[in-house]
């Protein structure tokens, strides 16, 4: 019992990671495929972030006012703080070009673009 | 109580991640979207990660829903069906699934102090930070200075974006207006808008603590860019894209963009002129601690005017776009 709860966060991470795969692989809307991205992201941002975590520890930020001893490891803060923003603008790109495809094609799914490339 | 907590939190972002992709209703999608962000943002908090549940709460939760909001009133408002390999795509996601699952078996249990990630560099750059650097949040530090290359790298990537939209969409200066009924935006509701101007001041002033407090508490650059363009969003949002764009023109977000880079690789080129490495801010002054808090303030500045920019305009060119 005591191991599923110490794994729990590993285990949901692999659920929300495929769950935004499927929705990349599945789905044939492209704002939809984007969103799937942007959940496989979040899931790796979890993973990063619950890794960082010390059992009694606290955020890794030096105070005179109260007695710490134990910090959670700051470097995967980091990666992942930085990760977010290019996340967003990466996604904001992506976004730019769907509305393109939107534009020159008057749709935004998969199949129906697809079928206009092939005439 | 945290670990019921964060438990609670962890099965709802599944629950709602599961939701975002079953719903056929885009509009439903983005906003569960949105609220995973927000909870995302608590776990992120609850797992001592203060910076990052910051950015999650700015970016996720608020500029991202704009975004992806702006750009369904370009497109269409629900998706028409699935594809036809749905059993497939089914089966190749329930196979990964179980196969990362069972990779995790061997991991660290969580929270763990004697993980592998715990006992190689974590350490040293905590000692590293008390005696060369000496600012409290060393999540700043170790962004800020010691890992001062990859944050240039990101904010370049960032800056890249943005060009890549405003190519795409057009600067939002040179395009024809909306009709005015949606340019006015929300100006006829009264409540948004009085809520609106009491709370934007205040959201603005925050972003500013934010940036220049972000070597002591969590923040910096990169949340405080965040936060900065969420208040001049929702200003646009609520008095109409000609009043946002009267108080930030569109030739200064432009600017901005490219200013923030400049100052940030500006820093590394005058540390170099000074004798020292490329972003090796020890140089900049008599003191080499006092030059690192120089050089951490600069290059701070410079990643917060980048993301304030680019989320900016990136917004604009997606607001500025008709529809038809």
């Amino acid at each position: 019992m005591m191991t599923i709860l110490e794994h729990y966060h590993y285990l949901v991470f692999a659920v929300i990671l495929m769950t935004g795969f499927y929705a990349v692989m599945a789905k044939l809307n492209l704002v939809k495929k984007l969103i799937g991205l942007s959940l496989f992201q979040a899931a790796v941002f979890l993973l990063y972030i619950s890794m960082g975590k010390v059992e009694g520890g606290t955020a890794p930020i030096f105070s005179d006012l109260i007695d710490v001893e134990l910090y959670s490891n700051p470097l995967p803060q980091v990666l992942i703080l930085t990760a977010i923003v290019v996340g967003i603008s990466t996604t904001a790109l992506g976004l730019g070009i769907i509305v393109r495809i939107k534009e020159a094609y008057g749709s935004i799914e998969e199949h129906e673009i697809q079928e206009l490339d092939r005439k | 109580m945290t670990i019921v907590f964060s438990l609670f939190l962890l099965t709802l972002l599944v629950v709602t991640a599961v939701a975002i992709v079953r719903t056929s209703d885009l509009f439903a999608a983005v906003m569960l979207s949105g609220i995973f962000s927000l909870m995302l943002a608590a776990t992120f908090f609850l797992f001592d990660a203060p910076d990052v549940a910051l950015t999650e709460a700015a970016v996720g939760a608020g500029i991202s829903t704009v975004l992806l909001l702006g750009a369904l009133s370009l497109t269409a408002a629900s998706e028409h069906a699935s594809s036809r390999n749905r059993v497939l795509a089914l089966f190749v996601v329930i196979t990964t699934t179980l196969t990362v699952i069972y990779a995790t078996f061997d991991k660290p249990a969580f929270g763990d102090p004697a993980a592998p990630i715990h006992q190689h560099v974590a350490p040293w750059y905590f000692d590293t930070t008390r005696e060369a650097i000496d600012i409290p949040n060393v999540v700043t530090a170790v962004l800020a200075s010691f890992r001062g290359y990859d944050t240039l790298g990101e904010v370049f990537v960032v800056f890249t974006a943005g060009i890549g939209v405003l190519f795409l969409l057009g600067s939002p200066g040179n395009k024809p207006r909306k009709s005015s009924a949606d340019a006015r935006g929300l100006r006829h509701y009264l409540i948004p808008r009085m809520v609106g101007r009491m709370l934007i001041p205040f959201i603005l002033l925050f972003a500013l603590y934010v940036q220049f407090h972000g070597d002591f508490s969590p923040g910096g650059g990169f949340q405080a860019g965040a936060i900065f363009a969420a208040a001049m969003i929702l200003y646009s949002l609520l008095e109409g894209e000609k009043r946002a764009l009267a108080a930030v023109p569109s030739a200064w977000l432009h600017a901005m963009i490219a200013a923030g880079a400049l100052i940030y690789g500006g820093v590394g080129v005058v540390t170099m002129l000074l004798g020292g490495n490329f972003l090796d801010y020890s140089v900049l002054s008599q003191d080499p601690i006092a030059g690192q808090h120089l050089g951490i303030i600069l290059i701070e500045a410079g990643v917060g005017i980048t993301v304030a920019g680019v989320l900016l305009s990136v917004y604009h060119a997606f607001a500025a776009r008709d529809s038809s």
